[in-house]
């Protein structure tokens, strides 16, 4: 407990250098980009100097360095500008879209450990065997399989052939904006309002997307799990464990899966921010309202504003899920407190 | 007879066919303390671990023979086999740092081998197994046992390791102890005072040893018989006290390598390897 503490106090002082050095970095893309702000926001139509004048407004004729510290002193603010596009504060918009990414994200990932993992530990434990084998051809199509391929595969087969899953987006229309948003996690708040048939819905609709984004992870998940458990179970303290007449259950899951248990949650980490940060193409294909599809479009409209926000959002939950898996791990693994 | 071993053959799979690492061994042992000596690979930890099947994978293993207190171990199921391990026979291996779980507490690996074996104790509390692990800890020593039941292995010295270990072993009462170089990763002040609590326990306790070691005086002081290995074979089987008058060409170059200090040589002896050594005492004339 106190290790995690001193991690805690660590912390502190790393992340926000970390975030200053993200924000940086998105700036600096932001502006060396050959795009003008000015432009996308006024169209090429305007009078010169209107555009010049919204030039002066916008700070955009000041130094770059200038600049930069305005974009910063207004990030403590918690101000990110607003939205070309939706005419929003950024803020805002994240606080809308990132739910639903949130949503989607945790459901993959949350399958993908139940199954990727004890996957993995049974593929290890019988090394060479015929479901070893099935698991790493399943892992090596889930890893090589672009996800773009498998959501439209999977939305040809399972929605438009057989028809057991619903179609793109998070809700069918009539259940759309049923439910108050509490949490905006749709099938949350659909339980906090007591409306089932809106929570079957949004459970329909969450189904296939998070199942193609779980297809690709248990493939990573298992894989490493795998590695990690032929790794251990090669220990001398299996051994051990073995000589003591211990059940073969208990080897594996209290012995060498404990043993494990520390590497994995790195993996896990990672896992779960890739899943966060990377679900703009499943987010696409299933019209899935999230960051991802946030992020795409404004990129596309060139909404600087929203992309660097979205950016730093992304950044951020890197840089927390990074910290919280150090600090699990300071308390699975005795060697490193 | 605790152990029966009866032409006993051990092989593995290479690329260029099997490959024989223990070539028709015969032991057998009672309530008596067995030592194995030979150098690394003369398959003696092969031999000691076949006893508790505790083979690696791809080990092919035979015997007209291999019996433990009567139970045929090639024929025994791998539940019959866990009644065996730990609960009648328990294995000390070369070097804590590696045998001893490192994300369990000293405690708790030892409670977990207390709980394994007795009904009663596997419906005991948390408290009272906790109780019995310090217990344990006290049996093989250790002055601060509370502290060390706390402790995880990269937090013991070497000699605080093997205790535990030894005292892991102990645990359900075994019959028969098998240590498979328990103290080669030791200091060698530490490494008497190890072997003397295994001689004292294993004495106390009535229980049968098996001590695999390539050191011939150290086996030659604890055990009361030595079985001499040399290339998958026992070349020579013969009591403790006769080492000396060792017959084999092989025990006895192994003795001449041995540095004295009352008759100090000039040079060392090495061995000589003869190919006849791979012939037993007793299979020529």
């Amino acid at each position: 407990m106190r290790a995690s503490v001193r991690a805690l106090a660590g912390a502190v002082v790393t992340v926000p250098i970390t975030l200053l050095g993200l924000a940086l970095v998105t700036f600096l893309i932001g502006r060396v980009m050959p795009i003008d702000p000015v432009l996308a926001i006024l169209g090429d139509r305007a009078p010169e100097e209107v555009i010049a004048r919204t030039r002066i407004e916008m700070g955009l004729d000041r130094p770059l360095p200038i600049q930069f510290f305005r974009y910063i002193t207004q990030l403590m603010h918690g101000d990110l500008g607003n939205s070309v596009m939706t005419s929003h504060p950024v803020t805002e918009d994240i606080a809308h879209f990132f739910p639903a990414t949130i949503e989607l994200a945790t459901t993959a990932m949350l399958i993908a450990m139940l199954i990727g993992i004890p996957l993995g530990v049974f593929a290890a434990v019988r090394q060479g065997s015929r479901l070893d084998n099935v698991v790493r051809v399943f892992c090596l199509t889930g890893q090589s399989v672009p996800v773009f391929v498998l959501a439209m595969l999977s939305l040809l087969v399972f929605y438009a052939r057989l028809g057991w899953a619903p179609g793109t987006g998070r809700a069918d229309v009539v259940f759309q904006d049923m439910v108050p948003e509490n949490t905006g996690l749709l099938t949350v708040d659909s339980m906090i309002a007591g409306d089932w048939d809106s929570f079957r819905d949004a459970l329909a609709h969450l189904a296939q997307p998070a199942g193609v984004l779980a297809w690709f992870s248990i493939a990573y998940i298992a894989r490493m799990t795998r590695a990690f458990m032929l790794d251990a179970l090669s220990g001398e303290y299996i051994i051990t464990a073995r000589a003591k007449g211990l059940s073969a259950a208990r080897i594996i899951w209290r012995h060498a899966f404990g043993n494990i248990a520390v590497r994995l949650v790195t993996v896990l980490a990672l896992t779960y921010a890739g899943l966060l940060e990377g679900a703009v193409i499943t987010e696409t294909v299933f019209s899935w309202p999230g960051l991802g599809q946030y992020l795409t479009v404004s990129l596309l409209n060139a909404d600087m504003n929203a992309v660097l926000g979205a950016t730093l959002v992304v950044g951020l939950v890197y840089v927390v899920l990074n910290l919280l898996a150090d600090m699990i791990y300071r308390m699975l693994d005795p060697r490193v407190r | 007879m605790l152990v029966e071993i009866k032409n006993l053959s051990i092989r593995f799979p290479t690329p260029q066919g099997e490959s024989e690492a223990v070539r028709g061994v015969s032991l057998s042992l009672g309530q008596e303390k067995l030592g194995i000596v030979g150098e690394s690979g003369s398959g003696k930890s092969l031999t000691a671990r076949s006893i508790l099947k505790l083979l690696p994978g791809n080990a092919r293993i035979s015997a007209d023979r291999l019996a433990f207190d009567g139970t045929d171990v090639l024929a025994a199921s791998e539940a019959d086999m866990r009644a065996i391990r730990g609960r009648r026979a328990g294995l000390i291996l070369q070097d804590p740092k590696y045998a001893l779980n490192p994300v369990m507490t000293a405690g708790s690996q030892i409670a977990e081998a207390w709980r394994a074996h007795r009904p009663a104790n596997a419906r005991a509390g948390r408290k009272e197994a906790a109780e019995a692990a310090v217990d344990l800890l006290a049996q093989v020593q250790i002055r601060d046992p509370d502290r060390v039941a706390g402790a995880y292995p990269h937090e013991l010295s070497g000699g605080m390791g093997q205790r535990v270990m030894i005292a892991m072993m102990l645990a359900p009462s075994p019959d028969l102890l098998i240590a498979d170089e328990p103290t080669s990763a030791l200091d060698a002040t530490v490494q008497a005072e190890i072997l003397r609590l295994v001689e004292d326990l294993v004495s106390s306790r009535g229980m049968g040893l098996i001590l695999i070691s390539h050191d011939l005086p150290l086996v030659s002081h604890v055990c009361d018989r030595v079985a001499v290995m040399y290339a998958g074979q026992v070349v020579e089987e013969l009591p403790a006290h006769d080492l000396r008058h060792a017959r084999h060409g092989y025990t006895r170059g192994l003795l001449e390598c041995l540095p004295s200090l009352i008759h100090p040589q000039k040079r060392l002896q090495v061995l000589n390897r003869d190919p006849a050594w791979l012939d037993p005492i007793g299979a020529r004339g």
